[in-house]
C-alpha cells in the first residue's frame, strides 16, 4: 500500500485524500494514516512544486558543481557534506562514485552570485581539494516531468 | 451498368461506433470518454526499436507468419504469462493486429452454415467476419444478471448440430467482464462433447484487475487442441496504431491461416515486429504500471457512477466500464446522441457492440483522471437536469 501511495504523491502532490483512496480501494483513514506515518518516519520529507522558472520574471542560474574533497578521519563524508548543504542557496548535494564526491546543485539569482559562492564560500573550505563548475543552460525534464510537454490527445474521438 | 457489390456485405450493416463517430467529427469541441485504445504511449524503448529498424534499413518483408526471433519471444510470453505451451514455428503466426487474425481464422476454420456462436455485447467484428466467411453467426445474448459472463446454460442451449465454433471474448468489450478459471472450467465439458472449436480473443489478457491474472481456455486439458488464442500489441502494449496481433493453435488450423494470410497480406508490417521483440522482452514493468493506472481510474469510475445513482457493474478486465442508463426512459443511442449534443460529451451506446447492449453506454477510463473528472461532471449535470 505504502508504494502505491507513494507513487500516486510522487506524480501529484496535491491529489486528493479522498481520490486516492477510492482509487487504491481503501478508505479516507487508512490513507491519511498511512501518510501521516509516513511524514513521522520522513519517508514523506516534503510536497515541494515543480516550477518552471524559465517561464517567470524571476532570474534564476542552476550550476551543477563537481567538488573533490578529502574525508576526515572518523566523520567521512558526511560532515563536509553537511557544512556545504547547510548554505540556503544549495539546493541538492549527493555524494557520488567515480571520478569526485560531491554533486552540489544551487540555484543564484545570477552567474555572479553563483561565482561568489563558489570561490568564496566552497572552494575556500578546508576538505575541498578541487571544483568544477558547469551552468545549466535549459531544463527539459525534471524529477520526470517535461517542462514543455505536448499533451494533446489525437486518438480519434471515438473507436471501438 | 450491373450491382458492383456482392449481398454478402450489404447484408452487414454499418458498425454503429462508425455511425457515432459520424456525429462526434462534425463536433470539434467535444470531448470524449469513447475510445478503445491506450492513452499511454508505447514505451520508449519499444519506439527507438522501431527507430533502429528503420534506420538499419530493414523495409523487407519478414516471413509470413513473421519474424522468427518475434514468434519465439511471443511463445516465451505466453509461457511466462499465462502458461500456454506453443510452438513457434509450427503453432504460431503473426498477423496485423488481432482483427486480421479474428477473420482469417474464421475464414480458414467453416464453411457455409456452419454456425459460430457470439456472445454480445461485444467486439463489432466478429458477427461481419463470420458473414463474409459464410457462416451462420448465431448471438449468445450475454446478462448483466450474470456480470455479462457467458454461462453453461446460455452456451447448452445455443448449440445445434451445426455449431462449429464459439467466440470467447474475454477480458470483453465493452462490457469489461472476465471469465475465471472456475467459470471456464464449467464450459469445457460442453466445448469437448459438442466437438467445438474455440477463437479465444484475448487481446485484453493483461488488462485484469482482480486477485487472480487471466486465463486462457487453452490450458485447460483437451483445449489446446481445439483453440485459436488470439492476442496482440495493441492493448497490453499501447501499440494500436502500429498493427501488431498474433494467433496460436493447432498446427493444422495455423498452416492454413498462414497460407490465407500469405495471399491476402503476406506479412505484417516488418518494423512492428522488431519493436515488438523489445516489447516482449523489456516491457514487463511498464505493463504493470499501466495496469495499476487503469485499475486506479476503473475504482475511480464505478465510484462516481454509482454516486451519481446510476447502476454499475464492477469491472474486472479491459479500460470499460458499462454503467446502465434503463432508467431514463431512453434507448442508448438517444442517450448518447442528446449527451453528445447538450454537454459535448461522447460515449459509445452499448447497442453498437450488439442488441442485447440497449439500455447500457461503454465509458472508457484511457483517460487522464484529470480527462475523467470533466467527462463525469458532464455526465452529473445531464443527469440531473434529466431527473429534474
Amino acid at each position: 500500500m505504502r508504494d502505491k501511495i507513494l507513487n500516486m504523491l510522487e506524480k501529484n502532490g496535491r491529489i486528493d485524500i479522498h481520490d486516492m483512496a477510492i482509487m487504491l480501494g481503501l478508505t479516507d483513514v487508512e490513507v491519511a494514516n498511512e501518510i501521516a506515518a509516513m511524514e513521522k518516519e520522513h519517508v514523506i520529507c516534503g510536497y515541494n512544486t515543480l516550477i518552471n522558472w524559465d517561464k517567470t520574471d524571476d532570474e534564476k542560474v542552476t550550476a551543477l558543481i563537481e567538488v573533490k574533497v578529502t574525508p576526515q578521519r572518523g566523520l567521512g563524508f558526511d560532515s563536509i557534506a553537511e557544512r556545504i548543504y547547510n548554505y540556503e542557496e544549495v539546493t541538492s548535494v549527493y555524494l557520488m562514485s567515480g571520478g569526485f564526491d560531491f554533486t552540489v546543485i544551487i540555484e543564484g539569482k545570477s552567474m555572479k552570485s553563483v561565482a561568489n559562492f563558489v570561490h568564496a564560500k566552497l572552494a575556500p573550505m578546508e576538505s575541498v581539494l578541487s571544483t568544477s563548475t558547469h551552468f545549466v543552460l535549459k531544463k527539459y525534464k525534471d524529477y520526470g516531468t517535461v517542462f514543455e510537454a505536448d499533451n494533446k490527445d489525437e486518438r480519434m474521438l471515438v473507436t471501438p | 451498368m450491373r450491382n458492383a457489390l456482392s449481398n454478402k456485405i450489404l447484408s452487414i450493416e454499418p458498425s454503429g461506433i462508425r455511425k457515432f463517430f459520424d456525429v462526434v467529427s462534425e463536433m470539434p469541441d467535444a470531448i470524449s470518454l469513447g475510445v478503445g485504445e491506450p492513452d499511454f504511449d508505447t514505451p520508449w524503448n519499444v519506439r527507438e526499436e522501431g527507430i533502429y529498424a528503420l534506420e538499419k534499413g530493414r523495409t523487407f518483408y519478414t516471413s509470413n507468419a513473421g519474424l522468427k526471433e518475434l514468434r519465439i519471444e511471443i511463445c516465451n510470453y505466453l509461457k511466462r504469462r499465462y502458461n500456454l505451451e506453443y510452438d513457434p514455428i509450427d503453432e504460431t503466426m503473426v498477423t496485423v493486429g488481432g482483427s486480421e487474425a479474428i477473420d482469417v481464422a474464421l475464414r480458414c476454420m467453416v464453411d457455409p452454415g456452419d454456425e459460430v456462436l457470439i456472445p454480445q455485447p461485444s467486439y463489432v467484428s466478429y458477427l461481419p467476419c463470420a458473414v463474409m466467411a459464410d457462416a451462420k453467426p448465431v448471438i449468445i445474448n450475454l446478462k448483466e444478471e450474470n456480470g455479462f459472463k457467458l454461462t453453461p446454460e446460455e452456451l447448452e442451449e445455443n448449440i445445434t448440430n451445426k455449431t462449429k465454433i464459439l467466440v470467447l471474448p474475454f477480458p470483453n468489450n465493452p462490457t469489461g467482464a472476465i471469465m475465471n478459471r472456475d467459470e471456464l472450467a464449467k464450459l469445457v465439458p460442453i466445448i469437448i462433447k459438442h466437438d467445438l472449436f474455440v477463437l479465444s480473443d484475448e487481446i485484453y489478457s493483461e488488462l485484469t484487475y482482480g486477485e487472480e491474472r487471466h486465463v486462457s481456455i487453452a490450458e485447460f486439458p483437451g483445449m489446446k487442441e481445439r483453440t485459436i488464442v488470439i492476442n496482440g500489441f495493441s492493448k497490453a502494449f499501447a501499440m494500436t496504431g502500429w498493427r501488431l496481433g498474433y494467433a496460436c493453435g493447432p498446427k493444422a488450423i495455423i498452416k492454413q491461416m498462414i497460407k490465407l494470410h500469405q495471399f491476402a497480406i503476406m506479412c505484417a508490417p516488418t518494423n512492428s515486429q522488431f519493436a515488438a521483440v523489445e516489447a516482449l522482452k523489456n516491457c514487463d514493468e511498464d505493463v504493470n504500471k499501466m495496469v495499476e493506472a487503469y485499475n486506479q481510474r476503473r475504482r475511480y469510475l464505478v465510484n462516481a457512477f454509482r454516486e451519481m445513482g446510476l447502476e454499475c457493474f464492477e469491472p474486472f478486465g479491459a479500460f470499460y466500464i458499462f454503467p446502465s442508463i434503463k432508467k431514463f426512459g431512453m434507448t442508448s443511442d438517444e442517450f448518447a446522441t442528446k449527451l453528445l449534443k447538450e454537454k459535448k460529451l461522447a460515449v459509445v451506446p452499448g447497442t453498437a457492440f450488439g442488441d442485447c447492449g440497449e439500455g447500457f453506454l461503454r465509458i472508457s477510463y484511457a483517460y487522464s483522471i484529470d480527462k475523467l473528472k470533466e467527462g463525469l461532471s458532464r455526465i452529473k449535470e445531464f443527469i440531473t437536469e434529466l431527473e429534474s
